[in-house]
């Protein structure tokens, strides 16, 4: 079989395909479902039930969507660029961090001292990714290695700090970090619903990526320099320039998760603090085709997966472990899908 | 100093670098062979969790220990040829992927782990390989005790690499698989079948990757973890460079890589590990794959192809 290149797809199949991604992401569900020994259609009803079914469901999955957001937009940004950035676990700790360090003492100008942590949150991650950018642009290291292997690393050293240096004394025994000031918590987005600003931070850095990416020199850039480097750098862009600015862009995002995490939801830093949020960034911004405003659609629909199974597997006894089959299931099916709209399939 | 050289003289450090070395083994030639068909394989993560969880699962269902290790290739296989479609016929992204693949089968694994066992507290064990001290040749002073007193598995993993070195260098099918990773349109033009040799490397690759993770629980461990492989596919990626593509070298970054390994966590117990934080011992693995990455990369000889999905007809 060979791949020929449809120059004009049709609306069938620009639409079409991705919904049957959809569609075949449904029927693996439900056949997981059915090997766990649980009916599909009450399985996926619960799913759903527990994702939006009640104000509840909905105020915990756009609260579990805030930091998937900013992780989904730092992937997207870096993957445009054809930076392989596999690191927004360990920027994501680094934000939280800076947040804890300069967050336990109250400076007494809460109006000043937010946005200031924050700022140093993102210097923080846009550091953390600027190593491996450095080692790739200078020694030709590829990236995705030491991106992932920091993560590693950066672990053991949130590890080291909760059990050592920031370690809470009135922690029980737990290895937590003191927990952050009153100043630093971020208020509630619409009072008497538990949903902080960290919410809507994520939605304003989403539209400011978008217009970086579409109005901007630096975004025409970043396009091309991914779209064929060789071809950016004849043309006069200064590649390793532009990757550098990517990185600091896609690493101070992935910094947000953590200052929005700490200071919006937990107060304090953990080894916990994110199961994995820096991994799943990469679904959400494939699943938005790295696209900045749908990356808040896709992280919406992956926190809903994830949160609706929370309470599905509670119910019906499936392993919320699903949760994770399925979005690693429509990730396939979905690149699939699009790589599909543009070419056929000739057997011959 | 003493007690560094009391540490490197000790026959058990040598033996314990060459079991910690022996799952790298498995898993580095895995990737090996696919990158030199060129196909970069980040399912080696997940595909080694595949490998731990069934290859420990047949066991502890009952298999014998070496039909465990051929369950383990078996699910490698699988999902290795999900990786193979996916990025050779339909030429999708290598990177993405690879990442959706090493979410895939570690979710499948915990997915089946809660499943079959779901009110288990405390991992079941399995009775693992016991050493199997090769006759004569243990009898040796020293050498007896690190290189011939280990469990089969550990003899397997260097018999298969020197295996892989020998299709890969020495056969005409080695040379077909490394004429596609280098020129898979000069490799189409011989009569080669580009995409069943990546596909046949990608498959038998991600097989080798299954038995990596194996080794882990039934040979090391004796019970299944969620997160036991714990990055060693990633670094098993970083030994492919370090061993600039070769099977050899490859064989002797893991080896080096193991013994450092070995080594922290000896320095673990000496006075220093009292003084300094043990997350730094344990951190050190991973910087030293990266610092190994800088000090290799200049000069690696990067498959030509790598990372190039083939579509006959294009240009």
């Amino acid at each position: 079989m060979r791949l020929e290149p449809i120059a004009n797809p049709s609306a069938l199949r620009r639409f079409g395909l991705p919904a049957l991604a959809l569609i075949a992401t449904v029927i693996a569900a439900s056949l997981l479902a059915l090997i766990a020994g649980a009916n599909p259609f009450a399985t996926l009803g619960l799913i759903l039930e527990g994702a939006a079914g009640s104000r509840f469901a909905l105020l915990e999955t756009l609260n579990r969507a805030t930091p998937l957001i900013f992780t989904g937009l730092a992937v997207a940004v870096a993957f445009r660029a054809k930076l392989w950035n596999i690191g927004a676990e360990a920027q994501l700790y680094a934000g939280a961090i800076v947040t804890v360090v300069f967050g336990v003492t109250s400076w007494g100008v809460a109006w000043l001292q937010l946005p200031v942590v924050a700022a140093i949150a993102v210097a923080a991650g846009a550091l953390v990714l600027l190593g491996p950018v450095i080692l790739k642009t200078r020694f030709g290291v590829d990236e995705v290695v030491t991106t992932l292997l920091l993560n590693f690393v950066m672990l053991l050293f949130v590890s080291y700090l909760v059990e050592g240096p920031m370690k809470d004394p009135a922690g029980m025994g737990w290895p937590k970090s003191v927990p952050v000031a009153k100043d630093l918590r971020l208020p509630r987005l619409i009072e008497g619903l538990r949903l902080h600003w960290g919410f809507g931070l994520a939605l304003i850095a989403a539209v400011l990526v978008w217009l970086i990416e579409t109005r901007t020199v630096l975004g025409y850039r970043m396009r091309a320099v991914g779209q064929n480097p060789q071809a950016a750098r004849f043309a006069g862009i200064p590649v390793n320039r532009v990757l550098v600015q990517t990185a600091l862009i896609s690493g101070g995002l992935a910094a947000l998760a953590g200052f929005s995490e700490v200071a919006g939801l937990k107060g304090h830093l953990s080894r916990d603090l994110s199961p994995g949020f820096g991994y799943t960034g990469i679904i959400v911004a494939m699943l938005a085709l790295l696209n900045p405003l749908g990356v808040i659609l896709s992280a919406l629909f992956v926190a809903g997966v994830f949160v609706g199974a929370d309470s599905m597997s509670r119910a019906a006894g499936v392993p919320t472990y699903i949760a994770d089959i399925l979005l690693a299931l429509s990730l396939l099916f979905m690149v699939l899908a699009i790589s599909l709209t543009h070419r056929r399939v000739v057997w011959r | 100093m003493s007690a560094l050289w009391e540490i490197l003289l000790a026959a058990s450090f040598w033996a314990a670098a060459i079991r910690i070395a022996s799952p790298l083994i498995f898993a580095t030639m895995g990737e090996l062979i696919c990158e030199r068909a060129g196909v970069l394989n980040l399912g080696i993560e997940g595909i080694m969790v595949m490998g731990a969880f069934t290859g420990w699962f047949a066991v502890y269902l009952g298999l014998p220990l070496w039909l465990g290790v051929a369950v383990a290739f078996g699910s490698g296989m699988a999902f290795g040829l999900l990786h193979g479609i996916l990025t050779v016929p339909f030429g999708l992204s290598q990177h993405v992927v690879g990442l959706g693949i090493t979410l895939l089968a570690t979710a499948t694994a915990s997915f089946t782990y809660r499943l079959a066992l779901p009110e288990v507290t405390s991992p079941p064990r399995i009775e693992p390989f016991q050493p199997w001290p090769i006759p004569g040749l243990s009898q040796i002073p020293f050498f007896g005790e690190a290189l011939f007193s280990q469990t089969p598995l550990t003899y397997a993993a260097f018999v298969t690499a020197a295996l892989v070195a020998w299709v890969l260098m020495r056969t005409p099918l080695g040379l077909a698989i490394r004429a596609t990773g280098e020129n898979p349109a000069a490799a189409a033009a011989q009569g080669l079948s580009v995409t069943g040799l990546r596909l046949g490397a990608v498959v038998v690759g991600s097989g080798l990757m299954a038995v990596g993770g194996a080794f882990l629980t039934l040979s090391a461990f004796s019970s299944f973890f969620f997160d036991m492989v714990n990055g060693r596919g990633w670094i098993c990626i970083a030994l492919v460079v370090f061993g600039a593509w070769r099977p050899g070298k490859a064989v002797l970054g893991a080896l080096l890589f193991a013994a450092f390994d070995a080594l922290q966590v000896r320095l673990q117990q000496t006075p220093l590990g009292a003084v300094l934080p043990y997350q730094l011992f344990l951190a050190l693995p991973y910087l030293l794959s990266i610092l190994a990455l800088v000090l290799m990369s200049r000069r690696a000889e990067v498959p030509q192809a790598l990372m190039s999905p083939y579509n006959k007809g294009e240009r």
